[in-house]
């Protein structure tokens, strides 16, 4: 039932208890309560925000959170172009198209092997197929520290070591407990006589999973498309230990931005460099935030 | 008589656990077969087996003179129809029809040809264009009954297609099913584990227990002549009585040795009788009473325990000299508890097995 029909049917039928005042004790309480947590985790954005609109001068003032008198957007167009790290000085741009050009390779190949093995796992189980689930399982309880020092070497044998290629796999790798456990759960939960249906109507293998499978399944991509896209945005500790500086992501080139110790400290260069890294993630959140809600319920309650 | 499928020797073992074992059927062209039994008898086992989704540990299957032992399903010329419907809930109906006919890349015309002549025998014209989510049960049942349909398959495997309908949409299509088979004329195994369904739809009823066929033969002979205790107690709604007593096969009478005995004289034995211990079968709508006892090669006197209404007639359990015993009465006559009335049937109709074995004498 539509929003629309479930108005009509109460206005039709006026039962029920009385609408409360929106002044309510309970009201005030439960808004109120809103209200002050939002103010608190939304104070920091705020105090960015308006520190990355001031210059130079105006922040010296020291009114962290007064609204800028002059408002400048030359903190942003450094940040974006200008501000040096090292010998480069061509701001984060460079990396920001570094960051793409892993973005899009990890994330496509990680939630493709990751669909690939969850639906193995799920719709084909072989002898050993839950002790490998299993194992899979155990590799998100380790720290990523671990391994960092041995896949050194695995990327220098595969000769893969300071490539963009290296962290992809790395990304791939690393992606592959918590999305094949999500995708597993999900395909888990599709009856299996829709697989029957679909072997007696001549679909194998990969007829199955492009065309029966993948179509039911867009909840569980997207959450499993934003949990890469986090992720792989948000990584420093990959990308700084097996690239090399050319290829650095954003999140590297901003740390060397903002934590660069020499000269004068521009807090209005790094707000605005800290809220162009973080813009990607949120603008993601902000799109499909509804799908990745209705994905991870879909998850919890079938799987 | 052409065979359409033939089952020689099958085997199937689930690991250490034998599922069906020497299994040998043969369903004859046009033939619509019902495989009946209660949960984990391995009939809806045996019919994935026939569909090629469960691959089989030995024997030999084959459909339409093909032995498809080892092929895949889409190529056994067979359509299947599923307990859960099992539509393809992103595709609309006419896209779950047509999806197995484009994997076996028919051409586009063909296809619509086909599918223009399925959903007119089923009635979903309107529905063609929905996704299976805003259809009813019966609707969606229909769809799925379309899509093994439009498959122009010689064989049509159904797997509790009714089971998960409200009762009266339950009667309606399986009536329409009846009607299919006999338009089509197509073969078809049925499972169920729904005795009115087997009864009202099979030219032939497998019982199976344990992996086992027990009898098969046309409804008529399993309930008048059931094989074993097994089936006699199985087919039948209320379930048959059973006395466990003495059989002198020379006088052919009948002693319970509890103070109930009577003459079976009438009764036809599929071997020249013996003595020995037995039990003995008596369907309670076999049982006559009040006035229609009269004439009745055995009578009796029966203490009413209690009674049933149920409209039509009144089910009602009594004792008689010491034995438990079910009967139907009409709904009109007058009965109750405490009552003594006479009753009385036609060894004709009794079933005797023999005790140790359960097999029919």
């Amino acid at each position: 039932m539509t929003a629309a029909e479930m108005n009509m049917k109460l206005a039709v039928t006026p039962r029920g208890a009385k609408p409360r005042s929106p002044f309510a004790p309970r009201n005030i309480m439960l808004y109120g309560t809103l209200i002050v947590f939002s103010i608190y985790y939304l104070l920091p954005l705020y105090v960015m925000i308006v520190t990355s609109l001031k210059d130079m001068a105006e922040i010296r003032v020291g009114n962290v959170f007064s609204p800028p008198v002059d408002i400048t957007f030359q903190p942003w167009v450094k940040a974006w172009a200008e501000a040096c790290t090292g010998i480069n000085c061509d701001g984060l741009s460079r990396g920001f198209w570094n960051s793409v050009r892993i973005l899009i390779p990890s994330l496509i190949i990680s939630v493709s092997v990751a669909a690939l093995t969850g639906y193995v796992l799920a719709c084909w189980r072989f002898k050993g197929s839950e002790v490998f689930f299993g194992i899979l399982l155990l590799g998100a309880f380790i720290p990523y520290q671990v391994l960092l020092y041995p896949l050194v070497i695995i990327l220098r044998e595969l000769g893969l070591f300071g490539s963009l290629w290296g962290l992809v796999l790395v990304h791939t790798i690393f992606a592959m407990p918590i999305n094949v456990l999500l995708f597993r759960n999900y395909f888990v939960a599709i009856p299996e006589e829709l697989f029957k249906a679909a072997r007696v109507d001549g679909a194998g293998f990969w007829g199955i999973f492009f065309r029966i499978v993948i179509p039911m399944s867009l909840p569980i991509f997207v959450v499993s498309g934003i949990i890469q896209v986090t992720g792989i945005w948000n990584d420093f500790l990959f990308g700084v230990v097996y690239t090399r500086p050319e290829n650095y992501p954003m999140t590297v080139q901003l740390n060397n931005i903002v934590n660069s110790v020499q000269g004068v400290k521009e807090y209005n260069v790094n707000m605005a460099a800290t809220l162009l890294t973080g813009l990607v993630p949120l603008t993601v959140y902000f799109f499909s935030g509804k799908l990745f809600i209705r994905g991870i319920a879909a998850g919890a309650v079938k799987g | 008589m052409t065979q359409s499928i033939s089952i020689k020797d099958l085997t199937l073992n689930f690991g250490a656990v034998s599922v069906l074992e020497d299994l040998n059927l043969d369903v004859a062209q046009g033939e619509f077969l019902v495989l009946l039994g209660s949960s984990g008898c391995g009939k809806s086992t045996l019919l994935n087996c026939i569909a090629g989704l469960l691959d089989i540990t030995d024997g030999e299957i084959h459909i339409q003179g093909h032995n498809v032992t080892w092929e895949e399903p889409s190529k056994r010329g067979i359509g299947m129809v599923f307990q859960s419907y099992a539509l393809y809930p992103q595709m609309t109906v006419e896209g779950n029809l047509a999806f197995g006919l484009k994997n076996a890349r028919v051409p586009k015309d063909e296809i619509a040809k086909r599918i223009a002549r399925a959903a007119e025998v089923l009635q979903i014209e309107p529905l063609l264009k929905r996704k299976p989510g805003a259809l009813s049960g019966g609707q969606r049942q229909r769809v799925a009954i379309g899509r093994a349909l439009v498959r122009d398959v010689d064989v049509f495997l159904f797997d509790e297609p009714l089971s998960n309908l409200d009762a009266k949409l339950r009667a309606d299509l399986r009536v329409e099913i009846k009607r299919l088979h006999q338009t089509l004329k197509n073969t078809m195994i049925y499972v169920t584990h729904d005795q009115v369904e087997a009864m009202t739809l099979a030219d032939r009823i497998a019982i199976m227990k344990g992996g086992q066929i027990m009898q098969l033969a046309p409804p008529s002979e399993i309930y008048n002549r059931p094989v074993n205790k097994y089936v006699a107690g199985f087919i039948g709604s209320p379930a048959m009585n059973f006395m466990d007593g003495q059989l002198d096969g020379g006088a052919q009478h009948f002693d319970t040795g509890r103070g109930l005995d009577f003459s079976v004289q009438g009764y036809e034995f599929a071997a020249a009788p013996t003595s020995g211990p037995v039990w003995l079968g008596l369907r309670p709508e076999h049982v006559q009473s009040g006035k229609w006892a009269e004439g009745q090669p055995v009578q009796m006197e029966a203490l009413v325990d209690m009674v049933e209404p149920m409209g039509s007639d009144t089910q009602v359990w009594a004792k008689v000299n010491g034995q438990d015993l079910r009967f139907r009465m009409d709904g009109q006559e007058a009965v109750a508890i405490g009552d003594r009335i006479p009753i009385g049937f036609d060894p004709a109709r009794l079933s005797l097995f023999d005790k140790s074995t359960e097999t029919r004498l």
